[in-house]
């Protein structure tokens, strides 16, 4: 259901730095852990040793190493200068990092909550921004700027495939930029436990061609459809009378609080629930009846409502497109 | 081997039962009651007013919250007096403002929980507007809670 989540699926300039440095940090590491390995095997190889009928020859333990001096002198320049070495690369790796250019970004302001996204789009004058939930559209080859909240606790936001992680923290603004150098989805994760849902709180980025994008775009800011059928038309008064105007929104229509998901345009994304589950018929009639199945502890309730209210309510869902 | 002395083996048996004793305090439960067998809600218009809810506007049968000294059904509570904008007119912590205030003894319709329960899903007189069929019946319990933990009616 959903693509990797692997630092080496490396899709953007931001993230193959990283990369770089992981296998600068890696290859040094091993080549050290070797090296010692290997003076061990000597050491051991070099020691006394006896067999059935003659005992170890110890005469030369009491006579000292020759050049300790030596050794240990050695082995201090090396390790300082693989050190050094390390320091080095992080340095202009991280210098690398804050040269990218941010000119011409696209900015979303990123807010984590327990347990899902908020992303809200502020490129532009104001009736150009809007707000979705749970999964970010980028265009390809241009850089993205995350502001990047918290409304309850601290998480922390992390897409290996394009950047490294950021914290989000309550009171706080911190910011993050990356790029996708190539399109794809990519898989996002909440990368600092924040509560008992913090394993489903999963986010995905959708990096895609600019003309692509800018159709995204333009649909994402409408209001939501009208529903025409009668069966449709019953779903949204469902939704304006039941419980789920109390904390969702769907623009266009008088449900506007903000506690959970913006659901103007629900139907086009590919999960629920921030990635718990595939945005699918039956998966939504599940969550809507029982969310606590499915997410436990998440912050929405039941819904009791009768068989025929539910696929209304469901039918109506599915035409926010 | 010396044997522990009685002082310090019944000061170890306190601090044990004194643990014991915080453990029901944040017990959590997740499953939903099954949903009463429900007609259907759809009002034809936003002026109709919603059709009689069997399900839910029913007052309590029991009298007390099942969430009463539990921390995590309090916070619960205290979450939702929020984000259903309790704290709206009755003020964030339950001062009180446009409606009245909530950390008093006196109550005109009731301190006790079975009453708040009423209040808060049939609504009452002067602006109290009824949240039955809006708040589901679980969370109305935790609001309850926290309202008593407050000192509501103590």
């Amino acid at each position: 259901m959903t693509p990797p989540h692997s630092v080496y699926d490396a899709a953007g300039v931001q993230s193959a730095e990283i990369l770089q440095l992981w296998h600068v940090i890696a290859w040094t590491c091993a080549v050290v852990f070797a090296a010692i390995v290997l003076v061990l095997l000597v050491a051991i190889w070099r020691a006394p040793r006896s067999s059935r009928e003659t005992a170890p020859d110890l005469s030369g333990v009491d006579t000292p190493e020759r050049g300790p001096r030596r050794s240990v002198t050695g082995a201090v320049i090396a390790s300082v200068l693989a050190l050094f070495a390390l320091v080095v690369a992080s340095v202009v790796s991280d210098r690398a990092l804050a040269r990218m250019s941010l000119v011409d970004a696209v900015n979303i302001q990123v807010t984590a909550h327990q347990w899902w996204w908020t992303a809200q789009y502020l490129n532009g004058p104001v009736s150009q921004t809007f707000v979705t939930a749970n999964e970010i559209h980028i265009p390809v080859g241009k850089p993205v700027l995350l502001t990047l909240k918290a409304d309850d606790v601290i998480h922390s936001l992390w897409v290996p495939s394009l950047a490294g992680k950021k914290d989000l923290i309550p009171g706080r603004t911190s910011k993050m930029h990356f790029r996708a150098d190539r399109p794809g989805v990519y898989r996002g994760q909440c990368a600092e436990f924040c509560g008992l849902e913090h394993a489903l709180m999963g986010l995905l980025v959708i990096a895609e061609p600019q003309a692509q994008f800018d159709a995204w775009a333009s649909a994402q800011r409408n209001p939501a459809p009208s529903p025409t059928e009668a069966k449709t038309i019953r779903g949204r008064d469902l939704f304006q009378s039941q419980s789920c105007a109390l904390c969702h929104a769907v623009q266009g229509t008088i449900a506007n609080a903000q506690h959970g998901p913006d659901l103007t345009h629900v139907a086009t994304r590919q999960t629920l629930a921030s990635l718990a589950i595939p945005n699918s018929r039956a998966q939504l009639t599940a969550w809507i009846s029982d969310p606590q199945k499915i997410k436990p502890g998440t912050n929405m309730p039941a819904t009791p409502l009768s068989a025929a209210d539910l696929d209304a309510l469901v039918a109506y869902l599915e035409t926010l497109k | 081997m010396t044997q522990p002395s009685r002082t310090v083996l019944l000061l170890g048996a306190i601090a044990a039962a004194l643990l014991v004793s915080g453990c029901e305090r944040e017990a959590r439960r997740f499953a939903t009651p099954p949903p009463p067998q429900v007609a259907s809600a759809a009002r034809l218009g936003l002026l109709q007013p919603a059709t009689p809810q069997q399900g839910e506007v029913r007052l309590a049968t029991v009298k007390a919250s099942p969430y009463d000294g539990n921390a995590y059904g309090v916070n619960q509570g205290k979450r939702l007096y929020r984000w259903y904008n309790c704290s709206g007119c009755h003020a964030l912590n339950g001062g009180g403002a446009i409606g009245p205030p909530l950390i008093d003894p006196e109550w005109k319709y009731g301190s006790d929980p079975a009453s708040i329960y009423a209040s808060i899903v049939q609504g009452r007189p002067e602006g109290m507007p009824s949240f039955g069929g809006h708040i589901p019946q679980d969370q109305v319990w935790q609001i309850v809670s926290y309202l008593r933990s407050m000192g509501a009616g103590k």
